[in-house]
């Protein structure tokens, strides 16, 4: 279900605090969505596709544009309006690689250090959460020895455990890493889990009546029959990955577009503090779509 | 008689949560080289469960089988089985899916062995396709192909052709009456379908309703091969045969089930 969802290329919702039934969760979401997708729920126009696939998101920005100039010019100059906005991107974006010491980077630099932290911290999850999803999810005892722990530890907040990190590694970054390997981890071992269990009966009997070697069984049937529901859990973690790195490097310091909107609030920047708003999200978008991609192109029905 | 096939007072007795369920009991079935036998029976009466002990895939409760003489004690490339729901994997092409069998059995001539497999299913322009690509008859023609590439001893159809449309099963089902002539296979099928269950076999095993079914008659189809569809269809020797076997499911076996009821 989950699989059927990403091919049809939605963008899916931000399902956050990602949970023991992530999956089930997932599903209830994208089945949701596909409801809303065929549904005939909306008022019969006349209007041709283009005009509703181009024209409405552009009224739809110019609306919240307008908004939010609304509500600038009614702030008395506290929150930046739209064009002075627009103006300040400009000029970050002229040359977001400069490298001032430190604590004065460009944008670029910023971004390019919170995604390096969620790299490394993801692909450590990965490593670890894949090999251990494929066991939780082929030995009943082994599931019933993760259930608890993971039920318990899955509703905490990722930033719960920077504290930890900090005394473990007693550096910024790594506890950082840390807090990310902490909260990619659930998704990866649920959802690796719950695509094992999903494997039908008919591919393993294939396997037996066949007489497959182990490791034939694991790379022409466990993997390929796995991997659609990793790349759930991949991009879950990744999304969950993205929403906490901001809050920890607020905590942490450093390099990093969540501690460069600390900074530029700390200089009163608020216009700044906007463009990274927008740079968080458009970042994540791209994450999300390279995902969806990435599912669809691994998806085989 | 040809042993090739020899199930011997064979029972299965599944464990259940409300205590044991006797499947099967005191099955015994000779089935010659190069024989088509199909089981034929109201739907639970067991013989999917049948067929299964003979793949290997459960295991008998009571009794033997033996496969050229030796006891079958597990699933095994010397029998080749084609699933219901044709079982392809996903990700992989036909010819992929039938190589994966053909590279567990040979050393040699891989790619040969599973061309010609493919070809002799007649489905060599589809050999780079995925399952999804190509229609559900197609998929049927590929497991046949992976069950027969490994040139097994017997070969185990699951009511292979269920699924499919009646035009597309009647194009198969001489296909398979083609490809059985050309290979001399023995063969295992089970079918609830009457006519396909006469116009393929030596042999009908009608079986008797669960629980605790058993075979309650077998009927040796006489008719000279090979055989035509069209021209059987007014054969006043096969309709007989059919009724003979409408006969038993429809009366004797309907009968036993209200009785039951």
């Amino acid at each position: 279900m989950g699989a059927v969802a990403l091919r049809k290329g939605v963008i899916p919702l931000r399902t956050s605090p990602p949970h023991p039934a992530a999956k089930m969760l997932g599903e209830r979401a994208d089945a949701a969505k596909v409801r809303f997708e065929a549904s005939t729920g909306y008022r019969r126009t006349r209007a041709p596709e283009w005009l509703l696939t181009v024209l409405a998101p552009l009224v739809g920005l110019a609306v919240f544009a307008g908004l939010w100039a609304l509500i600038a010019k009614q702030g008395g100059g506290r929150i930046p309006d739209p064009i002075t906005v627009w103006h300040a991107a400009a000029k970050i974006f002229a040359d977001p690689f400069y490298s001032k010491g430190p604590n004065d980077q460009g944008i670029g630099w910023n971004v390019l250090s919170s995604l390096k932290r969620v790299g490394i911290g993801f692909g450590l999850a990965a490593l670890v959460g894949i090999p251990l999803g494929f066991i939780v999810g082929r030995f009943r005892f082994a599931s019933g020895m993760a259930a608890p722990i993971i039920a318990l530890l899955k509703p905490v907040s990722p930033l719960a455990w920077l504290p930890i990190g900090l005394l473990l590694f007693k550096a910024a970054n790594p506890a950082a890493i840390y807090v990310i390997f902490v909260c990619s981890l659930w998704p990866m071992i649920v959802n690796t889990a719950v695509g094992v269990r999903q494997i039908p009966q008919d591919y393993l009997n294939v396997a037996r009546v066949l007489n497959l070697s182990e490791w034939k069984v694991f790379t022409k049937i466990l993997f390929p029959a796995v991997l659609p529901y990793m790349i759930t859990g991949v991009r879950l973690s990744i999304g969950v990955a993205w929403l906490v790195i901001v809050a920890a490097e607020m905590l942490t310091g450093g390099v990093g577009i969540g501690f460069w909107v600390w900074d530029e609030w700390n200089n009163l920047k608020v216009e700044h503090i906007i463009i990274a708003i927008f740079t968080i999200g458009i970042v994540g978008l791209l994450l999300e779509q390279a995902l969806v991609l990435l599912a669809k192109r691994f998806s085989y029905e | 008689m040809n042993r090739y096939v020899s199930i011997e007072s064979v029972g299965k007795t599944f464990e259940t949560k409300k205590g044991d369920f006797v499947a099967l009991a005191g099955i015994d079935l000779q089935i010659a080289k190069g024989e088509f036998v199909s089981l034929i029976g109201h739907s639970g009466c067991g013989k999917s469960t049948l067929l299964n002990l003979v793949a290997g895939l459960i295991k008998p409760t009571g009794g033997t089988i033996l496969l050229a003489g030796k006891h079958i004690g597990g699933p095994g490339t010397d029998r080749g089985v084609v699933f219901q729901n044709h079982s392809l994997l996903p990700w992989l092409t036909c010819f992929e899916n039938v190589h994966l069998a053909v590279e567990r059995v040979f050393e040699s001539d891989r790619k040969q062995r599973t061309h010609a497999a493919l070809e002799l299913v007649g489905l060599s322009h589809a050999e780079h396709k995925y399952p999804h690509e190509i229609s559900g008859g197609m998929k049927q023609r590929v497991g046949i192909a992976r069950a027969l590439a490994i040139e097994p001893k017997v070969l185990l159809l699951d009511e292979p052709f269920g699924a499919l449309d009646a035009l597309t099963r009647a194009t198969l089902q001489d296909e398979l009456m083609r490809i059985v002539a050309t290979t001399g296979a023995t063969v295992l099928l089970v079918t609830h379908d009457v006519d396909e269950a006469v116009l393929l076999s030596d042999r009908v095993v009608m079986m008797t309703n669960g629980p605790a079914a058993t075979i309650g008659q077998v009927l040796a189809v006489d008719l000279p091969r090979p055989r035509a569809r069209l021209a059987l269809a007014h054969d006043p020797r096969f309709m007989e045969l059919r009724a003979s076997v409408l006969e038993f499911l429809y009366e004797k076996q309907a009968q036993k089930k209200l009785k039951v009821a």
